[in-house]
């Protein structure tokens, strides 16, 4: 326990300490490689709450990243365009302010999440992974569909969006906002873990029918736990967006909920720190072995195998032992 | 004669061919162990499966603090104060015995959805806990993973769940199950002074256990009860002794 406490503290600084070293030393474009770890760690913390300590296996979370990203896309898009937002009952001025971004992101991917969650919820096991997809993949031709915001060609934003006193357009700025976030999003994760909330959530993964008998609602504990984690992800989407300066339909594709559940194997299924392990290790290949050969995917498929065979807690697991992550 | 708390009336229930419940009432009194024998397949956990809401009956009704529950989910009938324990334990294996534990407490007082507080530091969940815990001679292992637990000790941690819910009846399946002599007359011992807290239904192959605990005993055979009464009117009821007692007696 208290050796996994360590590790946890080391990858915080970890994460921290790269991007503060490249901003001394003038490298820009290994704060950007920080902030993306930042943020697709973001979207896995999410994940991991439901994939992690409920046992949901979604293959859908691409479609909170995706409405969080299109949200941004949108608003910035009309605030840029100076056109207001037609509701046709009434207009809404775009904006380029990022709490308010924020704040909308997190509640239509709530939304979404509600909808897909009170549906997925109903099956279990492999049919939950195939009906998360399904409504994955619904997003994602919704949006090549939709001409107003780019269709398959995407939405580009000319400046990031801004956050008062705080200037985005600097690298090291908007890498301090993104790692707040996460980090804010990991203590929440751990309340949440250790709250009679977690424990039920965490124990019905494991016997249903034990927390049944004591009285307490299953089917609504996961739609709440898959609801918050889809807000997050919601909201790592609007950071991905803001990063990028650019939206698409791939934000909601299925390789990206893959990838999301790539971080959290990779570093440690249930794991506090699991998916910010696994992102970290996931960009750092990426930039690595992207540069090496096309068909890096080939390795990470590799790495992938040898956890899954050899070392089923993951980075976590591997280095701190198997105890889970709450006491 | 005083209302029962807990009863079930002409349930029936067929699977296929099988009929597991067959025309099955009988009814569970104020401070009493009611233990319902019978041959393995007889039906017994799938009438305990209808009376706590996991299964629906092809017909009948079951009554609980007199109200009509038949048509409650499982969570409807915890709430109410059904205590249930498991033929197999069911437990979260990962966890600790006091997170079991705590888990009771935290659905018995309708703290599940509370996100903030941390549930083990939490005072009233945890001394609910605890002295479940205590009740059941578990208290040294409170720490200890469930999963590295005895089967017998497994045992007695379902019963000190069942024990957080502060039930009005008691449920159980088998729970002296491979528990050995030694762990069943501890059970037994204290089963028989819980019945003044809530009335017990129990289910239980053990018949020196059921023949010390109970106050009134059913015999189910093929799905219906072919015989309720006391200890000697069962010992001595000759359908009984040729169904089911006659291969011991
Ligand atoms: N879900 C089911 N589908 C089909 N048949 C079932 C189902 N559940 C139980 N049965 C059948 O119903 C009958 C009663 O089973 P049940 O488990 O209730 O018996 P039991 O009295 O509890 O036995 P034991 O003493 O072995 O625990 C058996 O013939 C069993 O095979
Ligand atoms: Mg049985």
């Amino acid at each position: 326990m208290r050796r996994e406490t360590l590790l946890n503290a080391a990858i915080a600084l970890g994460l921290l300490a790269v991007p503060l070293w490249a901003w001394s030393a003038g490298e820009p474009f290994t704060i950007t490689l920080a902030t993306r770890a930042a943020i697709l760690a973001l979207a896995g913390v999410g994940l991991n709450l439901a994939l992690g300590l409920g046992g949901l296996v979604s293959l859908g979370h691409a479609a909170f990243f995706g409405v969080g990203g299109y949200a941004m896309g949108i608003l910035a898009h009309h605030a840029q365009t100076f056109a207001p937002l037609d509701l046709g009952l009434f207009t809404v001025a775009g904006t380029k302010s990022m709490p308010v971004i924020w704040l909308t992101a997190m509640v239509f991917s709530a939304l979404a999440a509600l909808a897909i969650g009170a549906l997925s919820l109903r099956t279990s096991g492999v049919y939950f992974i195939m009906i998360t997809l399904a409504f994955g993949q619904m997003f994602y031709y919704f949006a090549i569909s939709w001409p107003a915001y780019g269709g398959e060609d995407g939405l580009s934003i000319w400046v990031r969006n801004g956050f008062p006193g705080l200037n985005t357009l600097d690298p090291i700025q908007f890498f301090a906002i993104c790692y707040v976030l996460l980090m804010a999003a990991l203590v929440l994760s751990a309340v949440i873990a250790r709250s009679p909330f977690g424990l039920a959530l965490n124990a019905a993964r494991q016997v249903p029918q034990r927390v049944e008998t004591v009285g307490i609602p299953v089917y609504r504990v996961r739609l709440v736990a898959f609801v918050i984690s889809g807000t997050i992800t919601g909201l790592a989407g609007a950071l991905f967006a803001d990063l990028n300066r650019f939206v698409s339909p791939s934000m909601f594709s299925w390789q990206l909920s893959g990838e999301l559940i790539v971080f959290i194997i990779l570093g440690g299924t249930a794991r506090l720190f699991g998916p910010v392990a696994g992102a970290c290790l996931f960009v750092a290949l990426e930039h690595w072995l992207g540069g090496l050969s096309d068909y890096w995917h080939i390795y990470l498929g590799a790495l992938l195998l040898g956890v899954v065979l050899f070392a089923r807690g993951g980075l976590i697991g591997t280095l701190a032992g198997r105890e889970v992550a709450h006491d | 004669m005083t209302e029962p708390v807990l009863a079930t009336h002409g349930i029936t229930k067929r699977f296929g061919a099988v009929t597991a419940s067959e025309e099955v009432s009988l009814d569970l009194r104020p401070g009493e162990i009611h233990a319902l024998i019978g041959p393995n397949g007889a039906g017994k956990s799938t009438l305990i499966k209808q009376i706590c809401g996991n299964l629906r009956p092809d017909a009948g009704t079951v009554t609980f603090l007199s109200a009509d529950v038949t048509a409650e989910d499982t969570v409807a009938r915890a709430r109410r104060g059904l205590g249930r324990t498991f033929q197999i334990s069911a437990l979260a294996m990962e966890d600790t015995v006091l997170q079991n534990a705590v888990l009771g407490a935290a659905g018995a007082s309708r703290r599940a959805f509370s996100l903030w507080r941390p549930a083990l530091t939490d005072r009233s969940l945890r001394a609910a806990a605890e002295e479940a815990l205590e009740r059941v001679g578990l208290s040294d292992y409170a720490a200890t993973r469930t999963a590295e637990l005895s089967h017998g000790q497994r045992r007695q941690l379902e019963v000190a769940v069942a024990l957080t819910l502060k039930p009005r009846a008691f449920v159980m399946d088998e729970p002296m199950a491979g528990l050995g002599t030694e762990g069943s007359q501890t059970l037994t011992a204290f089963l028989d002074t819980l019945r003044h807290e809530a009335p017990i239904l129990l289910v239980e192959h053990d018949m020196d256990a059921v023949f010390a605990l109970a106050d009134r005993i059913s015999v189910l055979v093929y799905g219906r009860v072919i015989a309720t009464g006391d200890r000697e009117a069962i010992r001595t009821d000759p359908a009984v002794r040729e169904a089911y007692l006659g291969e011991e007696a």
